[in-house]
């Protein structure tokens, strides 16, 4: 046991599953002997030589296409897309192909294959180093999408992902990289791919959220507290498959529920989260489900109040909180 | 001796060929009478698929195919009734359970893998299969087919790039029939020759006239030779004709003219090859004449099979999403 970053664990957990299983082996630009833009594969390429931790040319098609690839002739690929912005040469590759392979072949072949990327904002990384992409990915039935927030989630949630026979999308908030900490087993765990997390437990009103967010809701429910407010943060950690059940029993102790996330608003990942509330909770709410979202605008803008106006903060969460529960 | 698996070698490609060739037009008859919503056609490329094939090792090597391969998926061991199975959509056909669009080949105990209706798709998955093999030590070969259209795609591009960086053994097999469902040659790319795409991605790049079965088995079995030795990928391109529209819901006579198809009638893969065996004296009349009973015999079979096999049960519709 540890305290390690986020990015630490994330570099433990691939540490360990290349260990254990030779088919495993890293693909991505600059993962090799730089160790990544972010230092995620650290050390990797000196251990386990270029041919496991492969510096791909820089084409992201190919990079998840050959992994596809791969995955179907009996490896583990882990592939990395060095910005979750930077992923849409691939999108085709991984909606199109990936996703689709066991359905369309009926269950006769599969692809085990990992994407890793940073996604997310609030590091000055403007319009195309900040994006949140899940909105596109979760559409795509085949495909598993998951966003932990903890160094313990991210290295259970990254061995899970590696076991898992099919396709998942791993995303890493990149603000959550080094600056959320935190005790990491030594050993290899995992955390089951489907599952939320109780955040933070609370009696007036219930926050839905994931990624960089979950931690900003906290400190808003810690603002809160002060004022006698008892918030409840659920992370759901798994976008794709969603713990429909965690959710709806929030709703149940709280009757009040705030859907947030980073992604634009419109037609964001919260959106299906608010519809299902809205459908499968409705009895149980005592004021409309909220949402607070990043503005609609096309991505984050650079200069640093532009990027806070984008962004929810914990004191525009804990506003929107203290509404709700004043409804 | 030599002599003889010689003489079996070019009668057993001319029976697949014309095996292929016969299935086909079993295909067209059943869309016309509306027992199959959709036919893609390999007419025209026979000689191209079945001169690659039998190149390479069946159940060894590795299948990465377009929509148009059916004569290379009866040369690597898919069964006339599996074929005529997909047409119809049953729920055995082995390539998607009716799930995908005739002609979506995959077959999992013959190492041929699955692919999707925009071609391009698959290349980047050949070369991801060779990576493995790399890995591993395997010395399979990995063959994976497209039209010439396609070549324009980005994802064949690159595809073939990081395949000349790792020299894996792949070969890119580009089957030119000069038209990109409308869309003629000179409209598509710059060059004469997709093959010349080749040297820029650091390997060869050959131009085989792909209704000669001969002369691509010839430049196949060099690439195999090449890619298993440890040398890396080989593009080849065979130049052939599609006999046929693009597919059953296309009307080619709408941009072809008459005098372009006449022109393409006297390029018959099967012909030619038909005649080549009459002069080496392995063909006569009562010869080819049994063999096409022989075949009859086999398509009746395969069609009255797949029609008599059950549809898909609706139930199964949301199985396999995930892992179950």
């Amino acid at each position: 046991m540890a305290e390690l970053n986020l990015l630490e664990a994330i570099n433990q957990a691939l540490d360990q599953a290349m260990a254990n299983d030779e088919r495993v082996y890293i693909i991505g630009e600059d993962v090799g002997q730089r160790g990544g833009v972010f230092r995620v594969t650290d050390g990797l390429h000196a251990k386990y030589g270029e041919k496991r931790v492969i510096d791909a040319p820089l084409a992201e098609s190919i990079i998840i296409g050959s992994s596809i690839g791969a995955a179907m002739y009996g490896m583990r690929p882990i592939a990395e897309i060095q910005f979750a912005d930077f992923i849409f040469p691939a999108f085709n590759q991984i909606i199109s192909e990936a996703a689709r392979m066991r359905y369309r072949s009926n269950n006769t072949w599969e692809v085990p294959l990992v994407i890793r990327t940073p996604y997310g904002g609030g590091i000055h990384g403007a319009l195309y180093h900040s994006q949140s992409i899940e909105a596109f990915f979760t559409h795509i039935p085949g495909l598993k999408v998951v966003a932990p927030s903890t160094p313990y989630d991210a290295k259970a949630m990254l061995l899970a992902a590696i076991d898992d026979p099919d396709p998942v999308l791993f995303l890493e908030h990149k603000k959550c990289y080094r600056l959320i900490k935190g005790y990491v087993p030594d050993e290899h765990y995992t955390v089951p791919i489907g599952k939320a997390d109780i955040a933070r437990e609370g009696s007036d009103v219930s926050v839905i959220t994931y990624g960089m967010m979950r931690h900003y809701a906290v400190e808003a429910a810690e603002m809160l507290a002060g004022e006698d407010i008892s918030v409840e943060v659920v992370d759901l950690r798994s976008l794709v498959p969603l713990d429909r059940e965690t959710i709806i029993n929030s709703v149940k102790k709280t009757s009040k529920v705030l859907v947030l996330y980073e992604d634009n608003l419109f037609g964001g990942y919260g959106a299906e989260v608010a519809a299902i509330i809205a459908q499968d909770g409705f009895e149980y709410l005592d004021a409309p489900v909220q949402r607070l979202a990043g503005l609609d605008i096309p991505a984050m803008p650079y200069s640093t109040p532009l990027e806070n106006e984008f962004l929810p903060t914990p004191s525009k969460i804990a506003d929107t909180l203290r509404d709700l529960v004043n409804y | 001796m030599e002599q003889e698996r010689d003489q079996s070698r070019l009668l057993a490609m001319y029976h697949t060929m014309v095996l292929a060739r016969s299935l086909d037009e079993r295909m067209w008859q059943l869309n016309r009478q509306g027992k199959a919503p959709f036919v893609i056609s390999c007419q025209g490329h026979e000689a191209a698929q079945v001169g690659a094939a039998f190149a390479m090792r069946p159940k060894h090597d590795w299948i990465v195919p377009y929509y148009r391969d059916l004569a290379m998926m009866l040369a690597m061991g898919m069964t006339p009734r599996e074929v005529m199975l997909g047409l119809l959509a049953k729920a055995e056909d082995p390539s998607s359970g009716g799930r995908q669009m005739p002609a979506h080949y995959s077959h999992r105990a013959l190492n041929i893998v699955s692919h999707s209706s925009p071609t391009g798709t698959q290349v980047p998955h050949a070369v991801g299969i060779a990576m493995g093999a790399q890995m591993r030590g395997d010395d399979i070969v990995v063959w994976t087919a497209f039209g010439e259209g396609t070549s324009s795609q980005g994802d064949v591009h690159e595809a073939m790039n990081l395949a000349g960086v790792m020299k894996l053994p792949v070969i890119f097999f580009c089957q030119n029939n000069g038209y990109a469902i409308s869309v003629p040659q000179h409209k598509q790319m710059g060059v004469e020759n997709v093959s010349d795409r080749g040297p820029g991605y650091g390997f060869p790049g050959i131009t085989v006239d792909g209704t000669n079965v001969l002369e691509v088995y010839e430049a196949m079995s060099a690439a195999v030779e090449r890619a298993r030795r440890g040398d890396g990928p080989t593009l080849i391109e065979a130049k052939c004709v599609r006999l046929t529209a693009h597919s059953s819901d296309d009307n080619d006579r709408t941009y072809r003219s008459p005098e372009d198809i006449k022109a393409m009638r006297t390029r018959d893969p099967i012909a030619s090859f038909e005649h080549f065996l009459r002069d080496e004296g392995l063909l006569d009349d009562a010869k080819v004449a049994a063999i096409r009973a022989e075949i009859k015999e086999i398509v009746n079979d395969a069609t009255a099979y797949a029609e008599a096999a059950p549809l898909p049960d609706p139930s199964t519709v949301q199985k396999y999403v995930f892992a179950e």
